[in-house]
Formats: structure tokens, sequence, C-alpha cells
């Protein structure tokens, strides 16, 4: 596994009629280390999922570089959009198994079903799914693909908040069996700071680099409330603009 | 009772009585009764007569139809992707969608004499338009999510056409197609009513001149059934097929 280099110098939406060129992100940079849980946190409409567009290679108008270093193979990134984003006309399991790369034998599926409690729902359409389920599902295909790095925009909003920190546990439960990269955006400051080893502050656009933090609470204590909690407030006295952002 | 009276052979059966007794009122040649018809009807199929005229109208129709619903995909893919060109050739589509049937296969029996590949022809060109506009409209409601999710994923291209894109543009294809054969069948006897020497339209044609009422209910009968066959064993289950993950 290796480090993944983000440095985007400029990325802009060229003027359309009735409104000016938008300026998104502008000398933007992070590093991401191998098998770092980084969480993005920022204002809404801070451009963090034009970010992630960006590395995913979804779009490729801007100025800058991602690379990776080391064997300098482009990562294989797995994406997991705010909605569920799965074929309607396709089961649970035909979703799944169509994201896999040629040639990876469908085990892992399997099991990560089974953790996800989903296993007897591979056969349904994803219209009879709840929410939830189908949020379950999208996390499944994303890390049946083995991913070196894993993308998440704003996975969980909408959830009601049981549900959210269960699959948040599933999440971490799964990422813990076979760790990667993961680079999860959020404008949750609890929920970031209840996963991500390092939080990362974005500004209002043009999108810069506010601040970085690292998360010290060990996994294990992070269940408790009152510790989030006492990070979050020694964070925002700490730094009194990041309570700015959110 | 009155599920019985909802029943679709009721009503098919109260058809067939008034005509009876329409018939019997007016006791005019150009009114036989239906068993007259059916008997005609029988007598044309043991001739061989109308299973010959028939399989040649229903060859044309297939040819055309093919040929028109392949084309017409392509055309309205690549109009519904591509703005510009749509926005170029949108006037082209209206001039085509309101020339009258009529006008395009006088044009293409004058253009390319009274072929075979004439009448094609002259079919097809009344039946693309229509095919384009409805598959446009497919191509132009794709959902960019998934597109974008299948590019995030690398399904390539054989993998988001098949899995991403065609199940979406099935209901409209089967849409066209529903609409198509309605229309294509109606066009393809003017066709051959004006410069073929056989099929239906050439048979209803010489009924005609002889004022053979009879004859053409006769055929009409054949037809409808045929187009209902086709409809009902294989258009609907189609659809059916297509709607099968929908809530």
């Amino acid at each position: 596994m290796s480090r993944i280099l983000i440095d985007i110098r400029n990325k802009a939406y060229p003027a359309r009629h009735g409104s000016g060129e938008h300026r998104a992100i502008e000398n933007l940079h992070i590093e991401l280390g191998a098998g770092e849980f980084v969480c993005l946190v920022g204002p809404s409409g801070c451009g963090k999922t034009t970010l992630l567009n960006l590395i995913a290679g979804l779009d490729r108008q801007f100025e800058g570089t991602i690379k990776t270093d080391g064997k300098a193979k482009t990562p294989r990134i797995a994406y997991m959009f705010q909605n569920p984003r799965l074929l309607p006309w396709r089961t649970v399991r035909e979703n799944i198994d169509l994201a896999l790369p040629g040639g990876q034998d469908g085990k892992a599926v399997d099991h990560l079903l089974e953790v996800m409690g989903l296993s007897q729902s591979q056969g349904q359409y994803p219209e009879r799914l709840s929410l939830g389920m189908s949020r379950r599902v999208a996390l499944v295909r994303a890390f049946a693909i083995q991913p070196t790095l894993l993308l998440m925009d704003e996975p969980f909003v909408s959830l009601d908040a049981p549900t959210a920190r269960r699959v948040r546990q599933l999440l971490i439960r799964v990422w813990l069996e076979r760790p990667h990269t993961v680079m999860f955006v959020t404008h949750d400051l609890r929920e970031a700071i209840t996963l991500a080893d390092r939080l990362v502050f974005l500004s209002a656009p043009p999108t810069t680099l506010l601040h970085e933090v690292a998360v010290d609470i060990p996994r294990h204590a992070r269940e408790d409330e009152a510790e989030v909690e006492a990070f979050r407030n020694r964070l925002i006295s700490g730094h009194p603009e990041i309570s700015a952002l959110l | 009772m009155r599920s019985a009276l909802q029943h679709p052979i009721f009503s098919s059966l109260l058809f067939l009585a008034l005509w009876q007794s329409l018939a019997l009122l007016l006791v005019s040649p150009a009114l036989p009764t239906p068993c007259v018809v059916f008997h005609a009807l029988y007598g044309e199929i043991v001739s061989g007569r109308l299973p010959y005229h028939l399989g040649i109208t229903l060859a044309r129709l297939l040819v055309s139809f093919v040929l028109a619903m392949g084309l017409g995909t392509l055309a309205g893919i690549f109009l519904g992707q591509h703005e510009k060109l749509d926005r170029f050739f949108d006037n082209w589509l209206v001039i085509f969608l309101n020339v009258p049937a009529l006008v395009t296969i006088i044009l293409c029996y004058v253009w390319f004499g009274l072929t075979e590949a004439a009448a094609i022809t002259a079919v097809v060109a009344n039946k693309l338009p229509n095919v384009v506009v409805t598959v446009r409209e497919g191509a132009r409601a794709l959902d960019r999510d998934l597109l974008e999710m299948a590019q995030a994923y690398r399904f390539g291209r054989w993998k988001t056409l098949r899995h991403v894109i065609w199940p979406q543009l099935f209901p409209y294809l089967i849409g066209a197609s529903r609409t198509g054969i309605a229309l294509i069948w109606k066009i393809i006897l003017v066709v051959e009513l004006l410069g073929r020497s056989n099929g239906m339209g050439y048979q209803l044609h010489l009924f005609f001149q002889m004022f053979n009422v009879t004859g053409i209910l006769a055929y009409t009968i054949a037809f409808v059934t045929v187009i209902q066959l086709i409809e009902a064993l294989l258009l609907k289950p189609l659809d059916r097929h297509a709607k099968r993950w929908r809530r």
C-alpha cells in the first residue's frame, strides 16, 4: 500500500449564463497515509463532493495532480456516494457483483453480506429496500472490490440516529478486517471524531485546507459519547475558526 | 352476474350480436352477417390465398420494423447525447414527422420505381422519425448518477451499455415498438395497395374493385387477430419482463 498525494492548484467551474465563474478549490494539498482513515470536515457547499469527484476521476477538468507514491500504480478506488446509486433493475447481489473487477471470486461478498445482515436480501431489487439497507448494500459494494482507496461522501446523512450509528459501527468493523485508505466527507464533527484517524478541516470556497488534527482517542473508547464530546469541546475551544465553519 | 358482464368474452359476444342484428336488419351486400364472413375467412385460409398474402405482408412488416427500430434507436441515442446536433436536427425531425404518409409513399415509388426496396423504404421513412423522437427522450433522461457510479467502479463501455443504459432505454423501445407496429401495419397496406402485386393491401384493393365487402371483413379479422397475438405473446411479456424490478 502507498500514500496518496493530492495537490489541486485550481478547480473552477466556467461561467454559465446568470452566474460568473465559480472558483471551487484553490491550492489544496492533502496527503493520505497508507491505511489511514481521514475525515474531511467543512461547511456544506465547500466543494467536498467536487474534490471526491476529482480523486475518483469523474471530473478531469482541473489543474494539479493526484497520484500515489511507491509503485506508481493507480489506486483501486471505491466510491460511496451520498445516495446509494444502486441499479434498480438489478438485484442486490447483481449490483455488487457487477462492480467486482474480473477474476475476483464471490467469497468476500458472501462474508460482507453476512456481516451487514443482508444475506437474506441479496435476491431483492433495491426499490424494495429501506434507505438504511440500500446504504448498507452500497457499503458492501464499496468494500467488495477490495479498494486501496475508499471515498465516502456523507454516506450516512438522512439516516435516523440509531441506524446511522449501527452502520458506522459496521463500517469500522469491516474496515478493521482489511484496513485501507479512507477519505470520508462529512459536516458532522461528532461523526468525524468517532470515525477518523485524522480530521482535515476545509474552508468555504474557494476551498483550501484550514487545519488538521489527529484524533487520539483509542478506537475502543469511541463508543463512549462523553469522550467524543470532550474531544469536540477541546477542539472547538482551541480553534475558534473551526466553530465558525460548523 | 356483474362479474359475468365484465368478462371480455361477454363484450365480444355483444359486439357480434349487434353486428348480426344490424346485418339482418339491413339485408345489404354492404354488410354481410358474421357467419358469412367467417365462412369466407375459412375458405380463404383453406385455399392458401390468405396465408400467402398475410405472410408477404408480415415479412414486409418484419423487415421494415427491424430497420426502423434499429436505425431509429441508433439515431435517437446519438441525438440524446449530443445537445448541439440535437438542436440542429430537431427541425428536420419535425418536418419528417409531419410529412403525410401518403406523400412519402408516392415519392418513394416515383424516385425508386415500383420495387420491393421502394416499398420498404417508404414504410421505414414513415416510422423512423417516431422512433428517433421516442428513443431520444429516453437517452436524454438517462440517470447521470448511475452513469457516474459506473464510471467510478470502472464498468467499461460494454457493461455500462448493457447494465446501466439499456435497462433505462428499454421502456422507451417497447413504447416505440408498440406504437410502431400499429403504425407500420396501417401504412404497409397503403404501400401495397399503391405499388405491389401481392400482400394484404393488394388483396383488399381487389376486393374493393369487386365490391366484395365479405372479403374485406374476412381479411380484416385475420389481420386484427395476428396483431393482437403479436401484442399479447411478444410485446406484453417483454414489457412485463422489463418492469419486474418495479415496486
